[in-house]
């Protein structure tokens, strides 16, 4: 077996392992990132960047052979033939589904962040004290006041475009200039406005999407197009963004093709000195060791690595002490919302391709807004203009029709809803004893549902949609509820849950795990609770915060 | 993408329904249509004539110019399941079998306009899980077809690669084409 030695490990690539290779390398730690999966050199390999529907064999829709081959990303948008290859393929990496869980995956360099909504939203103390307050699983150990700094150091580098709103459910931000609304969508802003009078708002969404050069990199070119990865950089990724910065130090080596079965564990210094790394093209075993290591796999996969890791001293793995590592998975609910027509405007069109829309923050459970179900949801969603084909036309054949159907349709507003999940220890993975990847490794059981907190909540996100569409003026508003499944928001959470007590929490306030402190974890995998808001940025503050943390102990000598 | 899936459901909108083939893709069956679904030159050009029948040139460009036809095939071919790719051939050979080809565009039109209001007719009167007609998967894959190809994209509709920046509220007047994506 090779050895080598690093200062620091880094296990992923996508949001938040950039953002930890960045800060540990930026502090002179020379630092190993491994990717189990390819690499996408920035630019150079986003070979579809450029291409128009009519570029691909079958205009960008799924094939037969590509449902064979990729049943679960068949559950929704990601299998279509312009990402075809982003995200990864079932058979190749399956899993089991206790219940159904429609897991969306990205092994490659960068992760899910070339693929990611780029949706970018802080938290509030009514979101750090929800569990307190609710007597929900356990309480976070930070508050606000704590990451608000970090929000703003790692905003300031991403680049979030935004608008200063004032309002205390949603803290401002750092922001890069906001995008613009449409007509449609400033007027039902104001009309909303008006009628809840200032109890609920309508803004232009915050996403890591640049409205002007920013860092070196070029402003958003409005195509619409971020998810082939943008040769202008002008969304934030791994690439675009933490990977070169890291790459600028010169302390970082990216290893691909490296999946990391398990971080070694010496019991009597009750440490992790590496990790031990499968070459997943040439299946050989080589031995990475380093001071510090950093688990960004992603949350169902980091829980994954700590299972294999250190079983010779716990059973259930490293972090599993306090019974909790695997539990609580977190989603958002989605696919639930309403939309509706927009009358007049016909004078009005848009310009360019805006790849991000609006927000509505949450307004349930605050102030005298009282539920049947704890915690609530925000709303995305677009006002815009019908595109060809929606104009209903008088002839159904020929000329007119054509003529008729090449132009805009009417204006059109919807909204979807994001709806917080609870943490829950039934909702849970453990390792599978049956069935194994394509490198004969064991693989992940996912056993988690949405609960009946989110149930009722479901029934308020589609009827409050309609109602506020409604109000606003909208017209023939219709309600939908679809696919009430976990996995769907993407925004997989929790399995080794922050906490105070190493007793019921896998890592302490600093992302550090309880039974190893120089093991940090910092992907999605530490949130103790979910909130309702899309939750990456929130990933790259506490990783920020918790490398500054890590660094500064390694110095004194503590890890 | 976002596009794609507006553009999907604006002919689903526009045709009254989901569009065929994307709420059969949940069933995730691997296709035998490869094997079983064949076409001919004669057959591409044959429904080349159904689309510029559909979407004519008029002063600007019509199906056949995109050759609509082809890519028909080429997705009820790779896309449909094996059920559906029957219904689309039995449709092609019953209106192969029909005087179309000989008929003066006036009589094209005649025809499928009165095949529409019958497939119209069918759509509005089938249980959800009956096929569609298969005029309705021509009409389409005409549509869909046209709009998403270079011809119908940058020459009827109006495209703008790179737009560099984004305006909420442009002025728009009556005739104006919608962009392209």
């Amino acid at each position: 077996m090779a050895e080598q030695n690093f200062d620091a490990i880094v296990i992923g690539s996508g949001i938040s392992g950039g953002w930890a290779a960045k800060e540990l390398t930026e502090k002179g730690l020379k630092v190993l990132m491994l990717e189990r999966g390819r690499n996408i050199e920035h630019v150079k390999d986003y070979v579809n960047a450029n291409k128009e529907a009519w570029d691909y064999p079958h205009h960008g829709r799924k094939t037969q052979e590509m449902i064979a081959q990729n049943p679960v990303l068949d559950r929704d948008y990601p299998l279509n033939e312009q990402t075809y290859g982003m995200w990864v393929n079932d058979k190749e990496s399956p899993y089991v589904e206790v219940k159904r869980y429609d897991w969306f995956r990205g092994y490659h360099v960068g992760g899910r962040s070339l693929l990611w909504g780029r949706q970018s939203y802080r938290w509030s103390d009514l979101d750090f004290e929800a569990n307190a307050k609710d007597g929900i699983a356990v309480d976070w150990p930070v508050r606000y006041k704590e990451i608000e700094p970090w929000y703003d150091y790692v905003e300031r580098f991403a680049g979030i475009s935004g608008n200063r709103d004032g309002l205390s459910v949603l803290p401002d931000g750092q922001f890069l200039p906001p995008m613009e609304m449409t007509c449609v969508e400033k007027d039902v802003a104001k009309r909303l406005q008006e009628y809840y009078k200032g109890q609920r708002a309508m803004i232009i969404g915050r996403t890591a999407n640049l409205t002007k050069e920013h860092e070196g990199r070029s402003s958003c070119q409005f195509r619409n197009k971020c998810w082939l990865g943008c040769p202008f950089g002008a969304y934030f990724s791994t690439q675009s963004s933490t990977l070169p910065a890291a790459m600028k130090t010169g302390n970082l080596t990216l290893r691909p093709w490296s999946i990391v079965t398990k971080i070694l564990y010496d019991k009597d210094t009750k440490r992790a000195t590496g990790v031990e790394v499968l070459d997943a093209e040439t299946n050989k075993t080589y031995v990475y060791k380093s001071k510090i290591v950093f688990l960004n796999a992603s949350t169902l996969n980091s829980a994954w690595i700590l299972m294999n890791s250190a079983t010779d001293v716990w059973e259930g793995g490293l972090g599993s002490s306090s019974g909790e590592l695997g539990h609580n998975i977190m989603d958002h609910h989605l696919g639930v919302g309403a939309g509706g027509k927009v009358e007049g405007y016909e004078d009005k069109y848009t310009f360019g391709r805006r790849a991000n829309g609006i927000y509505i923050p949450r307004y349930q459970n605050i102030g005298n807004d009282k539920r049947e179900y704890l915690r609530g949801f925000g709303y995305q969603g677009s006002g815009n203009r019908g595109g060809w084909g929606s104009n209903v036309a008088e002839a159904t054949i020929g000329a007119a029709f054509k003529e008729a159907i090449s132009e805009p349709g009417g204006w059109s507003m919807g909204i979807m809803g994001f709806g917080e999940v609870l943490p829950d220890h039934k909702n849970f993975v453990t390792l599978d004893k049956t069935v194994k990847d394509k490198w004969g490794l064991n693989v992940l059981k996912i056993d988690a549902e949405l609960k009946e907190n989110e149930l009722k909540m479901r029934k308020d996100m589609q009827a409050d949609a309609i109602e506020m569409l409604t109000n606003a003026g909208v017209k023939d508003v219709r309600g939908y509820d679809a696919n009430g499944v976990l996995g769907r928001g993407i925004h997989e959470m929790g399995t080794a849950r922050m906490g105070a007590d190493p007793k019921t929490s896998v890592v302490n306030k600093y992302n550090q795990i309880w039974d190893a402190p120089n093991v940090f974890v910092t992907d999605g995998s530490f949130m103790t609770s979910a909130a309702c808001v899309n939750p990456s940025l929130t990933y790259m503050a506490f990783t920020a915060r918790a490398v500054d943390f890590a660094v500064s102990e390694l110095k004194k000598g503590n890890l | 993408m976002m596009n794609r899936r507006e553009a999907l459901s604006s002919v689903a909108l526009l045709l009254g329904g989901t569009i065929l083939g994307s709420q059969a893709f949940l069933s995730g069956c691997k296709s035998t249509a490869g094997d079983a679904v064949a076409f001919t030159p004669e057959d591409i050009a044959f429904l080349n004539e159904v689309a510029e029948t559909i979407l004519p040139k008029t002063d600007t460009p019509g199906a056949k110019e995109a050759n609509v036809g082809e890519f028909m095939t080429v997705i009820v071919k790779d896309c449909y399941k094996p059920e559906e790719a029957k219904v689309f051939m039995e449709g092609l050979s019953k209106l192969k079998g029909t005087s179309f080809m000989k008929a003066s565009a006036e009589e094209r039109t005649k025809m499928l306009t009165e095949l529409d209001a019958e497939a119209k007719a069918f759509q509005e009167k089938k249980k959800p899980e009956e096929l569609p007609h298969y005029f309705r998967m021509m009409k389409e894959l005409t549509l869909w077809g046209f709009f998403t190809s270079e011809v119908g994209a940058t020459k009827v509709l109006r495209y703008v690669a790179v737009p560099g920046k984004f305006e909420g509220c442009t002025e728009y007047k009556k005739g104006d084409k919608a962009w392209a994506t």
